[in-house]
């Protein structure tokens, strides 16, 4: 058990830096830098070399990547912008706070939600209201965020007044005045997420109920949620963790289109703005912090699994 | 024992065991009928009877069995005992009763008080039928929590107390594992503790003993045998298989096609049957001393709903005549027993004869097949391992040493676990051996099969147990025998499907077959198919694993008399697996014994059979039950399982119940040949002979 977290570490951390230089390849093979981008047409001359030297730009690209990687190892600091000329780690930290605000509210209302609707559907299966949940989901999976986005906004802003239509504050608002923000954000959010897991959910729990456990459980005279909640369900929950993890993986990817959408001042916006910029350190720093809460939200998923599963846990007696 | 015993609550009414039995009954079944509603796709309905018209009184303390072949509808009646449909089924008539309560007129909630209280069940497949994912104890919990009065403190000793009550070793540490850590046959006895916690009236078995070893199906039912016993509990068995019922029952119920057929007391039915169709089944039973195989009943049962008009056996049966095609038999009372049949009671009176068939003469040639010191493992060293000089971990088969001869039939025989069908998947190239050699002829077959030409695949062919799995689906029957035809003959055409036609009439089946998918055939029928594909090949070896295990008893014996029939006609050997010895008996030449891998005792039949001197062969014979009221089976051993083979000495030294003592935990004995057999123990043959005649 012990010998396989760390094992998982180990892997964690491997998949880390071949992330990162993957990324440092990627964008350093790319024409044009953070000055010629800076300097647009008049990137020539005195000004494009002096530019270069205030960053460091002619020190060569292995040796640039070992000093970013050394302050990373050795001090956790994630290096400095080229374009805003400040701390990374400054520049990251309250827009992760507003980004994992917005995932991690649209995954506590989503999984959940997904979890109910699904075990619904399927023990009211080819019943109205499964058809209904079915039906739901094939259309939240179907249309895209941001027209989804886009239509919420144009009933509950524009129609109704009830919340606003793009973020207004600044990154470093404080929460309070953050929150009335994230309501349609979190909302498209949860949408997609919900139908995504339970059509997982809900064909893992039909199968399960089927099963001749659940049959013997009937037999026995356990009663019906009874059966449900304790015999079913957890069997049923096996295949949906790993959909739940994939989910949680998609989720960093939509929200960067999301807050797009509505301005939002998280870690997407300004991870668009510096590839835009060609902000090389810093579109780094944000790709390793999404890589590692993916590695992380993925282990999550497979110490669930090794706890929803005694198989998996205890060796065979 | 005693407290356990004082804490259930029924006391015996002191019978004997065999049908001293109280005269009130505790379940009724009223001309039960079940069924389902199919729709039809011009979107008319109809109704589809699964049960027809049965009655049953079930007394109390007695133990009925009620068996038939599969879709006969055994178990949806015992389920209805329960008051409990399948997904889909409803009643068509008739009543359940026990005592005056009338089942399917009951509420949900007062018939789940009654399910697992009053009427229990006990499972078929216990692996399958307990929930993976909570703790034994947990289970245990729950089910007196629902059917005892008992208070919560009490719950984990009297679960301690139920797993004692089921021989269970250790039943402290039980509570706190989950089923997969348990052996099959541990779960099927905490299936029957925990049908017990309820203290239940009647206790409904659905096949609790099918899928477990010889042993261990003993040992079950010697078991459910001393529960009775003590406990007075009145039992419905339900079994395909006449041997289990015979060790258990007072009355047999057999059932044929959704009807109750006959119903009388189990002495009296197994020696002297009466409707055809049980006579014809007693028949199709391989049985261990008969040095035959065993007569088939012709054709195939009907599938489970199909309409019929008349008697349901008509159609196979012997003593047909134009009446019983029109007149559907009343349950007639002959004697002390009830019989639906049209014929008069004198021919129904006839004594039973068995006549088997006679094994057709194989003349047996020259050596094809051999296996020197195999030794298989499933694990490979990795790079590291190797590496760092880690020894190899003992093999999963070791030290097989076999041979076949042209036209010859081995078997291969030992408990799930004893390596038969790795053996077997070595000799076909699926996971060839680690050390050793297997020849054939003097072609080397240690090569995985990716690595064999097109001759040496045709040569060695394989019939698979499950026929519904290893035929395609989608692929009619003429593709399928196109398949082996194509790519070791190359024929394509007409010239193809004239040579399929051909093999399927050497399997006895029609032409019209050829473009039916396998889905439209009977389970004998798609075995049958099976073979004709396996012979399309015109195969040396032909190795069969378990092919008879997934079919009926009366079309059992019809295959295993057609597989003797094409060795006759070919002179292929065969390698045969199976779990039944009698099956064994009927079809193999030689038979192999092996417990873990390893080789216990190889000999002629006959010779092994009628006196095995190794232990283990010993155990695994006097294990065997068979359809006869006065066989009992004799236990030498326990049946705990054993999940690797020992690291030295003789496999068998854990469960030997004739164990020397150091000798046979370090060394592993050495071969002894007498009298045509060999065998592996450390006591000397003769002294072996010795004790068998004590």
């Amino acid at each position: 058990m012990l010998k396989l977290i760390l094992n998982r570490l180990v892997l964690a951390v491997l998949t880390l830096v071949a992330v990162c230089t993957l990324v440092f390849s990627v964008t350093e093979a790319l024409p044009g830098d953070v000055c010629t981008a800076f300097l647009g047409r008049n990137a020539q001359g005195v000004r494009l070399e002096n530019c270069r030297a205030d960053r460091e730009l002619h020190k060569p690209a292995i040796e640039r990547f070992a000093d970013w990687g050394y302050g990373v190892v050795s001090q956790g600091d994630l290096g400095r912008s080229l374009k805003r000329n400040k701390s990374i780690n400054k520049l990251v930290g309250n827009r992760m706070r507003n980004t994992l605000v917005l995932a991690t509210t649209a995954a506590l209302i989503g999984i959940p939600l997904a979890i109910f609707l699904g075990v619904l559907a399927a023990l009211r299966r080819d019943k109205a209201t499964d058809v209904g949940i079915s039906t739901g989901s094939i259309f939240a999976m179907t249309l895209p965020e941001f027209v989804s986005a886009t239509l919420l906004i144009y009933i509950f802003a524009i129609q109704l007044k009830w919340f606003p239509a793009v973020t207004t504050v600044r990154h470093n608002a404080p929460l309070e005045d953050l929150l009335p923000n994230i309501v349609l954000p979190v909302a498209v959010l949860a949408l997609v997420m919900t139908a995504h897991i339970l059509r997982m959910v809900r064909s893992s729990m039909i199968d399960v109920m089927a099963s001749d456990f659940v049959q013997m459980a009937r037999l026995k005279g356990v009663p019906y949620w009874q059966i449900v909640f304790r015999h079913a369900l957890p069997s049923a929950m096996l295949p949906a963790v790993n959909i739940i993890a994939l989910t949680i993986a998609w989720l960093l990817g939509g929200v960067v289109i999301i807050e797009q959408v509505f301005n939002y001042p998280g870690i997407g916006t300004l991870m668009i703005s510096a590839i835009y910029d060609r902000d090389l350190p810093l579109v780094q720093a944000i790709a390793l912090v999404l890589a590692a809460i993916y590695v992380g939200v993925n282990l999550l998923a497979d110490l669930t699994s090794l706890a929803l599963n005694p198989r998996l846990r205890t060796a065979r007696g | 024992m005693n407290t356990v015993y004082t804490n259930i609550g029924h006391t015996s009414t002191g019978h004997t065991g065999t049908g001293a039995v109280n005269n009130a009954p505790v379940l009724r079944v009223e001309n039960l009928s079940l069924g389902y509603t199919r729709h039809h796709t011009d979107g008319r309905t109809s109704k589809v009877a699964v049960l027809r018209d049965v009655s049953l009184q079930i007394h109390k303390g007695e133990v009925i069995g009620l068996v038939g072949e599969s879709g006969c509808g055994k178990s949806t009646l015992a389920l209805a005992l329960l008051g409990f449909l399948r997904g889909g089924g409803e009643v068509l008539g008739g009543k359940v009763r026990y005592g005056k309560t009338s089942l399917f007129d009951l509420p949900d909630a007062d018939l789940a008080a009654l399910r697992g209280g009053d009427i229990a069940l006990i499972p078929q497949n216990a692996g399958q039928s307990l929930t993976p994912t909570m703790k034994l104890g947990a289970q245990l919990a729950e089910a007196l929590k629902l059917h005892s009065d008992l208070p919560q403190g009490q719950y984990r000793a009297r679960a301690i107390e139920l797993l004692t009550l089921v021989r269970l070793p250790s039943p402290e540490q039980l509570l706190e594992r989950y089923p997969h850590q348990l052996s099959g046959g541990q779960q099927q006895r905490v299936a029957i503790a925990m049908a017990l916690a309820g203290e239940p009236d009647v206790l409904l078995l659905d096949e609790p003993t099918t899928g477990l070893d010889v042993t261990t199906q003993a040992h079950i039912l010697e078991l459910l045998r001393e529960l009775r016993q003590r406990l007075g509990t009145t039992m419905v068995f339900v079994s395909h298989d006449l041997g289990v019922i015979a060790r258990i029952s007072d009355r047999i119920a057999v059932m044929y096609a959704g009807e109750l057929i006959e119903l009388g007391s189990c002495a009296e039915i197994l020696r002297s049957p009466a409707h055809p169709y049980t006579r014809g089944l007693l028949a199709a039973i391989p049985r261990l001393a008969s040095g035959m195989l065993p007569a088939a009943l012709p054709g195939y049962p009907p599938a489970v709903g199909a309409r019929h008009q008349g008697c349901a056996f008509a159609a196979r049966c012997s003593h047909v005549s134009p009446d019983c095609q029109e007149r559907t038999p009343d349950q007639t009372a002959l004697g002390t027993r009830q019989v639906r049949c049209n014929l008069p009671a004198p021919q129904l009176r006839q004594p039973l004869q068995l006549e088997g068939v006679p094994v057709p003469e194989v003349t047996v040639g020259e050596p094809l097949l051999s296996l020197d010191q195999v030794a298989v493992s499933y694990q490979q060293q990795s790079l590291w391992q190797k590496l760092r000089g880690q020894p190899e971990s003992t093999a999963t088969v070791d030290g097989i040493e076999l041979s076949l001869k042209r036209g010859e039939t081995l078997a291969l025989v030992g408990e799930s676990g004893s390596g038969k069908s790795t053996i077997m998947r070595s000799i076909c190239g699926i996971n060839p051996p680690r050390r050793g050699h297997i020849q054939l002829d003097d072609q080397p077959l240690n090569l995985p099969v990716e690595k064999r030409d097109a001759v040496l695949k045709r040569r060695v062919q394989m019939i698979f147990q499950n026929p519904d799995a290893s035929l395609n689906p989608r692929h009619t029957i003429a593709e399928i025998l196109a398949q082996p035809l194509k790519l070791y003959f190359g024929l394509t055409g007409a010239a193809c499907r004239a040579k399929a036609a051909e093999l399927l009439a050497q399997v006895r089946l029609g032409e019209h077959y050829l473009d039916r998918l396998p889905a439209q055939l009977s389970g004998g029928e798609k075995q049958r198919v099976a073979i004709a594909r396996t012979f399309a090949g015109e195969p040396d070896l032909i190795l069969c694993d378990e092919v008879t295990s997934a079919l009926d008893v009366s079309v059992q014996a019809a295959v295993l008399q057609l597989l003797k029939q094409l060795q006759a006609e070919r002179g292929v050997a065969y390698l045969f697996i199976a779990h039944d010895l009698a099956v064994v008996q009927a079809i193999a030449d030689r038979v192999a014994v092996l417990y873990q891998g390893r080789l216990c005792e190889e000999g002629e039949t006959r010779d092994l059979f009628a006196a095995p001197w190794h232990p283990y062969t010993e155990t695994l014979l006097d294990a065997v039950l068979q359809p006869d009221p006065d066989h009992n089976p004799k236990l030498h051993s326990d049946d705990a399982a054993e999940s690797q083979p020992p690291a030295q000495g003789c496999p068998f030294q854990n469960r030997c119940p004739r164990k020397l003592g150091s000798q046979c935990d370090n060394e592993l004995p050495d071969w002894q040949q007498i009298r045509g057999k060999r065998l592996r123990c450390h006591i000397p043959a003769r002294q072996l002979i010795g004790l068998q005649r004590v």
